[in-house]
């Protein structure tokens, strides 16, 4: 079988940003293939990963930002995007707006508010 | 236009193995939208890096899934190996990859059987699930366990497989792949099963590239994606080629599925008759430092493990983003315009795993 060797890449980008981003990698045809979020050092680590099958390559834009940093939701561009953003928003605490479908906290219905933020 | 209802459909429901909840906007009786909820069994598996260090996560992280445990384990140790730069050994890697296409073999039958079960075919259920304890049986006599195998580690893998143990499982597999046949027939050529899925829950190539689809249910809209193309594991040195539908029907879906069962009893002959010989792991020291995002094939398509780590024993983080998570957006446009009676049958035809998809 032919393998084609994966690419990985690591694109740190600021929240004024993203949306631009996001949108050239639309426009490229690359697929939103993951989000998620960690909480390092006191800071959120925002990784948006997209794909591009048919050269195995990854692109991966990162946001660092606060807790209280403000982040545009990205589901104009990708409309499944709200899954994702819905979970880091319950999880983490990331000041996510305008989620086309915003669960408001209730995705994963658990007690606990930002588990993950510790 | 009609009158709106809204009809809540689930958690509970008897097709649903697992909980999910939708809200079902109906105009007589077609779906005109639905609004899905999840969350009833999250278990917050991944904030267990806090306690467990990076060897304990592989198991944790094997039973995110009763279904796909290998697997998790496996794409997890394979995400850690690439941040710690290890090499694992070739005989290694191909028991992996059996275990791994084996896996493949007893989901996709346990789905063809829950479908089966759904259109009330209930003797093809039966021989679905009956040939799938075979797969189970070898499960055991290769790792011990029937559901969560624990064979995977860091750096390899804790068990080995005999040559006369590969014979027995050549032979049986063959003896499979003569039983599959007959039920392939069934399931591609009866009338009934025709009448409940073709043309059902279409989901169009560029629908399922849009709306992120994964694995099988991508590939029966014609969307050639199978992480087993990047090359981990032995898929490298195997003969195969994604197998794809261009129509994107539920029956679409059931065909692609049951040529990967072919397709998998394929490459574990493949492997057996190439299998190295030499170590089954690598030795590994020290504790990882880095990031990595690791992809690999699971039965329901690509599952994602991001390990984030910062040179301790704990990891920083570590996330697992299911096949499942990826195709719920897509499975809500296939209901849309849908017949209310055939919502549990399309719910059914992604493969939904919500243990999984909540972790």
């Amino acid at each position: 079988m032919e393998v084609k060797n994966p690419t990985n890449i690591l694109e740190e980008i600021t929240p004024a940003d993203l949306l631009g981003q996001v949108m050239t990698q639309k426009n490229m045809g690359r697929r939103l293939s993951q989000i998620c979020a960690a909480y390092v050092n006191e800071k959120l680590e925002l990784s948006y990963s997209f794909a591009e099958d048919d050269t195995n390559l990854y692109h991966t834009l990162r946001l660092v930002i606060d807790k209280e940093t403000e982040v545009c939701s990205i589901t104009e561009f990708y409309p499944y995007a709200f899954l994702y953003e819905n979970e880091m928003k319950e999880l983490f605490g990331v000041n996510i707006q305008m989620i086309n479908l915003d669960y408001q906290n209730r995705l994963y219905r658990i007690n606990e508010e930002t588990p993950f933020l510790k | 236009m009609g009158k709106q209802s809204i009809i809540p459909f689930g958690p509970q429901h008897p097709v649903l193995p697992e909980p999910i909840h939708l809200d079902l906007v109906i105009e007589d009786e077609k779906i005109v939208e639905a609004i899905p909820s999840i969350g009833f069994v999250h278990r917050g598996l991944e904030g267990l890096v806090k306690k467990k260090d990076f060897n304990e996560m592989t198991y944790v992280v094997e039973r995110t899934c009763g279904i796909c445990s290998f697997m998790h384990g496996m794409g997890y140790c394979e995400a850690v190996e690439n941040v710690m730069k290890v090499e694992v050994p070739d005989r290694g890697k191909y028991l992996r990859t059996i275990w791994a296409e084996m896996s493949r073999i007893h989901s996709h039958l346990l789905w063809l059987g829950l479908l089966a079960d759904a259109f009330g075919f209930e003797s093809l259920f039966y021989q679905c699930w009956r040939m799938r304890e075979k797969v189970l049986d070898l499960f055991e006599l290769t790792t011990g366990g029937r559901c969560i195998f624990s064979v995977n580690k860091i750096g390899g893998v804790l068990k080995d497989i005999d040559a006369e143990m590969l014979q027995t499982m050549l032979s049986v597999f063959e003896e499979m792949e003569t039983e599959l046949k007959t039920i392939r027939k069934t399931f591609l050529f009866d009338y009934t099963v025709e009448s409940r899925l073709k043309g059902v829950g279409v989901l169009t190539k560029e629908q399922a590239h849009n709306l992120g689809a994964a694995g099988p249910f991508a590939r029966a809209s014609g969307v050639k994606i199978d992480m087993r193309t990047r090359g981990y594991g032995a898929y490298p040195d195997l003969d195969f080629e994604p197998i794809t539908s261009e129509i994107g029907d539920s029956f679409a879906r059931c065909d692609v599925r049951i040529n990967e069962i072919f397709q998998a009893i394929d490459l574990i002959r493949q492997m057996i008759g190439k299998m190295p010989s030499g170590e089954i792991s690598a030795v590994v020291k020290g504790n990882p430092n880095g990031e990595y995002f690791m992809r690999v094939e699971q039965p329901r398509g690509e599952a994602i493990y991001y390990v984030k780590a910062n040179g301790s024993k704990f990891l920083d983080r570590m996330r697992v983003r299911t096949p499942t998570f990826a195709n719920l957006p897509g499975m809500l446009e296939t209901l849309k315009g849908a017949d209310l009676a055939d919502v549990p049958l399309l719910i059914l035809t992604i493969d939904p795993c919500i243990s999984c998809t909540e972790r």
